[in-house]
């Protein structure tokens, strides 16, 4: 059995500049190839080892292929590798020497858009895929809008099987400037989309840039994905610091000690700013910035640290530390677009959970406003329910204040969940504000 | 292991890391400058973990951090530490313990947990075998065995979140787990009824007899975690350095004789240099050839291998394509 065609080996040393990290997620129909440009990604990057390809060899040998299956890398359950598709949300990892990459691989089934979502929530980049043969589909429209409402700044559409249409320059072009169309219509700028003509299966334009595209001057994929900026996707916003928990040793040698713990959601701190803890509303400044490998001078989005404040202040854990110059007011009151996750339906004066940063409180569902119709990308007026993975607009109430920021200002500080009470299930995942109006849908048609 | 090393931006490593360097370094405030620049994959990585830690404190009743003395569950007691310092860990560990374990990695999982004045819970299959509530299988491997000890372990001790160093990329069927992975009374694991998990909220919300299993390390490959190791100068059990060894060869690992048997006909003890990639039930967990004695030496070592450490390494997960999807829904990691 030969194996997959070869490719110039990435030679990772022990010993080499640090390499960052972009989180990325992959989104497109089943029969589109999608396992298999995953599988090749983690093949060409040689992040898969000797006793996988063996396993994959004998696999396929098995079932009676001619050549290794490298979809079979990535397809995990039973179930899916009895039905061939993919079932849920898979969490794959490969570097090159300048760069790590945590993937999340989801799947294109419409009854699955709720993993779609969940990958989509903190990716830098998402890869679209497409056959070539069948060009953009409802599904690629679909996911564009998806990406475009949770705020991924980057998309990048892998126009697959390129190699298997006759006239490829021609199918190309066109399938790039539909997409474009799209994209633009939901926001996009052109220089946040990249479009590639790949073959997954030969290995066209993954890692080696094909001999067969000479109509594309563009990067690999894999050069594409090393090359886009990785600055945390901030706007101008301030510190967004919600406290997790209270560090207090009372210990011999520290018994007076109390730091704040927590990730800073977004923005920047040094020691001397003056922050505003919500949702209190008392000001104070950063003391010191503590970890257990000393202590920093200031830190930035991302980063797990504990902050000790200069006025004795009640703070804990579900409050916000954050700049003085833009903090979120505390409110009760939310507008705010769900994507609903679970089997039960939404309906208004259900009373729910909400988890918001290290916060959880109840809620009561107010009015259901718009439904998001993402088939037509259109809106739809009054919806009675918004069911399982549709999207939807709507107003809360919330029993305690939360200081949260509109999702279209910072992903992390305006997205929340929604939580069954008595189960305790996942039920809604929430975006603060109107994340569809950046969409340039036409006004809600009256169902 | 060493805790709160302050480091700097010097990417050169210390030489002094073999197993029987000195052992802990006080976390207290050093006068080198901390780390500043760059935000690395291993800063990422690290932040994250530190983060799921204090989640799980800020939402939980009794955390218990599943340890073994083995790499990961060292890295995770690494992090756990550094999450809350300077306090105290807010939890307590586990170990589920086969009676197949080299006596090396007891001895080192006691020193640690004296080291760091923890409290340490011991759940032993053999108690188990003895009165008869567990019957030996017939291949001699006790991996599968330690699902009942666990689950009584945890209902016993009424722990509603159960940290485990388990990682996405070690095996196909883990590349579907969630950080925070809900599991009924019997500790099951259903891969189609898992909560979705966005942004980074997690959902730690269970009802009364259902726990939640966290698994800080999901995002790490082998390479971050001996990056890592190395970089901090974790301290791991000697048994993860070359060491002259008394192995016999067999399925091309090198294993140790034990209470669970030993060389079989043809099979001839000899000694050679080893370290083990991963420790388990040394029935089927064997060791590499290796001179590697330091940090820096394995993870040369480990960035050059073609063969992931499972595959390598452990015996018990090469019985079917789908056996570890079995074991999980059986409520094994």
């Amino acid at each position: 059995m030969p194996s997959p065609t070869p490719v110039q080996s990435f030679q990772p040393t022990a010993v080499q500049a640090a390499p960052d990290l972009l989180r990325i997620a992959t989104a497109g129909s089943v029969d589109d190839g999608k396992s298999t440009l995953v599988g090749r990604l983690l093949y060409d990057t040689k992040s898969v080892l000797a006793d996988q390809i063996d396993a994959v060899t004998k696999a396929s040998v098995d079932r009676g292929m001619d050549t290794p299956d490298l979809s079979l890398l990535v397809d995990g359950l039973r179930a899916e590798r009895e039905q061939g598709i993919t079932i849920d949300v898979a969490y794959r990892y490969f570097a090159t020497p300048t760069r790590s990459f945590v993937l999340a691989d989801t799947p294109g089934h419409v009854q699955y858009t709720r993993n779609t979502v969940s990958g989509a929530s903190t990716a830098q980049l998402v890869i679209l895929l497409v056959d070539a043969r069948n060009g953009v589909v409802a599904q690629t429209r679909r996911h564009a809008a998806v990406m475009a409402l949770l705020g991924v700044p980057r998309l990048v559409l892998a126009v697959n099987k390129i190699d298997l249409v006759d006239d490829p320059a021609q199918v190309f072009a066109q399938i790039s400037s539909e997409f474009n169309d799209i994209t633009r219509s939901l926001g996009y700028s052109p220089d946040q989309v990249q479009e590639i003509p790949v073959s997954a299966l030969r290995g066209d334009n993954v890692a080696i840039k094909s001999e067969l595209t000479p109509y594309y001057d563009g990067p690999t994929l894999i050069e594409h994905l090393e090359a886009v900026p990785n600055e945390p996707d901030v706007t101008d916003v301030g510190l967004r610091f919600p406290v997790q928990y209270v560090i207090r040793p009372r210990t011999s040698e520290y018994p007076d000690y109390r730091g704040y713990a927590g990730l800073i959601a977004a923005g920047r701190v040094s020691v001397g700013d003056e922050v505003v803890v919500q949702p209190s509303g008392v000001r104070t400044r950063i003391a010191k910035i503590d970890t257990a490998d000393g202590e920093l001078e200031s830190a930035h989005t991302g980063r797990s640290i504990t902050l000790l404040l200069e006025d004795d202040l009640d703070v804990s854990r579900g409050d916000l530390i954050a700049s003085v110059a833009d903090a979120p007011e505390p409110s009760q009151e939310f507008t705010a677009t769900v994507c609903w996750l679970a089997e039960k339906a939404l309906r208004p004066g259900a009373r729910l959970l909400l988890k918001h940063g290290a916060k959880t409180t109840q809620v009561i569902i107010g009015s259901l406003d718009t439904l998001f119709d993402e088939q037509e990308l259109a809106l739809i007026d009054a919806p009675e329910t918004v069911e399982l993975n549709q999207i939807g607009r709507i107003s809360l109430m919330t029993a305690e204040p939360i200081a949260a920021d509109d999702y279209q200002v910072d992903r992390e500080s305006g997205s929340f969940l929604l939580i069954d009470p008595q189960g305790g299930n996942t039920l809604g995942a929430g975006l603060i504000g109107d994340a569809l109006a950046p969409l340039h849908l036409p006004d809600p048609a009256s169902a | 292991m060493r805790v709160a090393r302050v480091m700097t931006t010097d990417t050169s490593l210390d030489t002094d890391t073999s197993p029987d360097a000195a052992a802990s370094v006080d976390p207290t405030v050093g006068t080198e400058p901390a780390r500043t620049g760059e935000f690395t994959t291993l800063d990422a990585l690290e932040s994250e973990a530190i983060h799921i830690f204090r989640e799980v404190a800020g939402e939980f009743e009794r955390p218990v951090i599943l340890f073994s003395g083995g790499k990961d569950s060292t890295l995770l007691l690494h992090l756990a530490l550094k999450a809350f310092w300077p306090a105290p860990l807010p939890f307590s560990l586990l170990h589920v313990d086969t009676g197949h374990n080299l006596p090396e990695i007891i001895e080192f999982r006691d020193e640690i947990v004296e080291r760091h004045n923890l409290r340490l819970h011991v759940a032993k299959v053999e108690d188990y075998l003895d009165d008869g509530r567990l019957t030996e299988r017939p291949d001699g491997i006790r991996n599968p065995l330690q699902t009942i000890p666990l689950l009584d372990g945890i209902t016993e001790n009424r722990f509603d979140a159960v940290f485990g160093g388990a990682r996405r990329d070690e095996e196909r069927a883990r590349a579907k787990e969630r950080i925070f992975s809900l599991r009924n009374a019997f500790g099951q694991w259903d891969p189609k009824r898992q909560r979705p998990e966005l942004w980074n909220l997690y959902n730690g919300r269970h009802a009364p007899g259902e726990h939640v299993r966290v698994f800080p390390l999901s995002n790490w490959t082998e390479l971050d975690v001996w990056r890592y190791i190395a970089r901090e100068q974790v301290l791991l059990a000697p048994l993860y350095y070359a060491h002259e060894r008394e192995v016999y060869e067999r399925d091309g690992m090198w294993m140790t004789s034990g209470p669970w048997g030993g060389p079989r006909e043809g099979e001839t003890v000899e000694t050679r240099m080893v370290r083990y990639r991963t420790v388990g039930d040394g029935s089927t967990t064997g060791a590499v050839l290796s001179d590697a004695t330091t940090n820096e030496a394995v993870l040369a070592e480990v960035a050059a291998s073609r063969l992931t450490e499972r595959g390598a390494t452990r015996g018990d997960d090469r019985v079917s394509e789908a056996a570890m999807e079995d074991r999980k829904r059986e409520g094994y990691f």
